[in-house]
């Protein structure tokens, strides 16, 4: 458990990251990461949910029956996403007709309930919002990395403007299919967690089986 | 053995504590690559055999030979045959030109040097594509590079349109062997079929030059439908109208990737294979009738909107991926079910979904890739369930 807020911030990014280590939030990350530009406002909208849900969660956490937690937490959660699905229809109207029912969604994405659930209703308020902060940066950090490779490889540029040319546009670069589709992001996100526990063993997990050494005789 | 005295002499410098320890895989390569590996079980049960993995890639190495020759010669008649049509161009025609070999479609020989030409680079690409990766997780893993990738290279080379842009063939090859077979374990722990783990990321990145709708015959200029593609929008009757009866599709002589048109050299590695016992029958007579039965029950039902659902087996077994398949990689021993019957149900579920796939989505002309792969998903529950029902058939006679 990190014990200052600076750590509270930066730990989430990579050495706890709610994608990476935790493996949560993967329905989004698949979903959302085709093109960088929506990406980025979808780690947006995530960072803000998970801050400001951490934070008024913690606010009346002492007031908050145990019972029927989750139903208020949900609320203030479901509040928030409202807010940012209608401020995003406002304003920034075709993205979030390309994110569709993932802004919706982010209700349900398990990285908001989480923190929501083991730290919120135990830290006082600010320390609740930096974590959520914290662990929204970690989730955006991993959604701008898919999003980088899917649309660099996919489509030949990034925020839509054009690295490489494709070859329909008569450049150069013949766009790979198969990273629009969804399913590339599982091996993107596989080979970040790949690369994430080769830079830092210690997230290697334990293996649940024993490989029994044969005697030689 | 002046061979053998030099790898004596320099193998302290690879093996534990020598000067190049980090390279003992590739020292190993090559010395196993030219003699008999030295490794030798140190537990019980001792078990006598003389087939060990080498042993096993090479007979399926030998086993593509009758493919490969086939498909030399069927892609060099097909480019010739359609360059008497629209003229030639490329490096290859301007080589062959310069050599004075020219490109006369009736002899038999020159086919096979055009069509070789075609080959051979994209095999090149594929071994060293796939080699560095191999060499590499070896290394750093410390496991031994072996056999398998000769295999794997030659599976998925005999699997590649002709006119595939090389860089894809690196490409695929590579991502085969990463995600199909390295970040497993190697060869031995891959669940998947590496060769078409690499295909598959091909098909679905490309889908342009690689679905299997148009022919991929070489020429600019030259377009057309496969046999599939053409079966499923006007019916495999039609075939007989572009000149490709039954015997055609069955000796080879259509367009198709470079080792998979002809059936009838399939059959025969096949049967190499069937023969040394490398490949188990369970798996193929499990493939065979699982496509037979459903493609009759199809043909029974019938569809007025759906030409494919009259396409009888027989068709089924000479289009396509299909022989190929079943030959080379329904019986891939690693990726498959382990226990006899769970063979029949795997082969069955494979033969059962090509013709699903063939038939009924519309997406996909040919399905043979997208079967295997499934049923290698598949293959650990079936292997489970199979388990499961003996356990249970066996506590009933003890109570």
């Amino acid at each position: 458990m990190p014990r200052t807020r600076k750590q509270m911030l930066v730990d989430p990014l990579v050495d706890n990251n709610p994608i990476t280590l935790q493996v949560l939030g993967i329905c989004s990350a698949l979903a959302v990461t085709s093109s960088l530009q929506v990406a980025f406002v979808m780690a947006l909208a995530v960072i803000f949910v998970t801050g400001f849900s951490s934070m008024f969660i913690s606010m009346i956490r002492n007031q908050i029956p145990g019972a029927i937690r989750i139903i208020v937490q949900m609320v203030i959660i479901a509040s928030l996403v409202i807010l940012v699905d209608q401020v995003l229809k406002a304003y920034a109207f075709e993205i979030s007709k390309t994110l569709s029912v993932f802004v919706g969604l982010i209700i349900t994405n398990c990285i908001v309930m989480g923190r929501a659930e083991a730290f919120a209703m135990k830290n006082p308020p600010v320390a609740s919002f930096i974590d959520g902060v914290g662990n929204g940066l970690g989730y955006g950090l991993i959604l701008m990395l898919v999003g980088v490779i899917r649309e660099l490889f996919g489509a030949g540029s990034l925020f839509g403007v054009a690295i490489m040319p494709t070859v329909n546009n008569g450049g150069w670069y013949v766009p790979n299919g198969m990273l629009l589709l969804p399913p590339s992001a599982f091996f993107i996100i596989g080979l970040i967690i790949w690369a994430f526990r080769a830079w830092k063993p210690e997230q290697v997990e334990n293996r649940e089986y024993k490989i029994q050494a044969v005697e030689a005789h | 053995m002046g061979l053998r005295d030099f790898f004596d002499r320099i193998e302290p410098n690879f093996t534990r504590g020598g000067k190049y320890e980090r390279y003992f895989p590739l020292y190993e390569m090559v010395e196993s690559f030219l003699y008999t590996p030295k490794t030798v079980t140190t537990a019980a049960p001792h078990a006598r055999a003389y087939i060990d993995m080498k042993r096993i890639m090479t007979y399926v190495v030998i086993a593509t030979i009758p493919c490969i020759v086939v498909g030399m010669y069927n892609i060099g008649y097909q480019v010739n045959a359609a360059i008497g049509l629209h003229g030639a161009a490329g490096w290859r025609a301007s080589l062959l030109g310069a050599l004075g070999i020219g490109f006369d479609a009736s002899n038999p020989l020159l086919n096979l040097i055009h069509g070789a030409l075609y080959f051979l680079p994209v095999y090149i690409v594929t071994l060293v594509a796939g080699g560095i990766c191999e060499v590499i997780f070896a290394t750093v893993r410390r496991h031994e590079v072996n056999e398998g990738f000769l295999v794997t290279s030659m599976l998925y080379t005999l699997i590649m349109p002709p006119d595939v842009p090389l860089w894809q063939v690196a490409l695929g090859i590579v991502f085969g062997v990463v995600i199909g077979k390295e970040v497993f374990g190697g060869t031995g722990k891959n669940f998947l079929n590496p060769a078409l783990t690499g295909r598959a990321f091909l098909y679905f990145a490309y889908p342009a030059e690689m679905s299997g709708n148009t022919i991929w015959t070489p020429v600019d200029g030259f377009s057309g439908a496969t046999a599939l593609g053409l079966a499923a929008a006007e019916g495999y009757q039609a075939l007989a109208a572009q000149g490709m009866d039954w015997t055609v599709a069955f000796l080879g002589r259509v367009q198709g990737s470079l080792g998979e048109t002809s059936t009838l050299a399939c059959l025969m590695g096949l049967a190499f294979l069937l023969i040394t016992r490398i490949a188990n029958y369970r798996m193929v007579i499990g493939c065979l009738a699982g496509m037979i039965a459903f493609s009759t029950l199809l043909n029974l039902i019938g569809s007025d909107t759906n030409p494919m659902f009259a396409m009888p087996w027989y068709w089924h077994l000479v289009v396509g991926g299909y022989a190929f398949g079943l030959a080379f990689m329904v019986t891939e021993p690693v990726s498959a079910a382990h226990t006899n019957m769970g063979r029949y149900i795997y082969g069955a579920l494979i033969g059962f979904m090509v013709v699903m796939i063939r038939v009924i989505n519309p997406a996909f002309p040919e399905g043979m890739m997208l079967a295997i792969l499934f049923g290698n998903v598949f293959a650990p529950l079936i292997d489970y369930f199979v388990v499961q029902a003996n356990i249970k058939r066996r506590a009933r006679h003890h109570v």
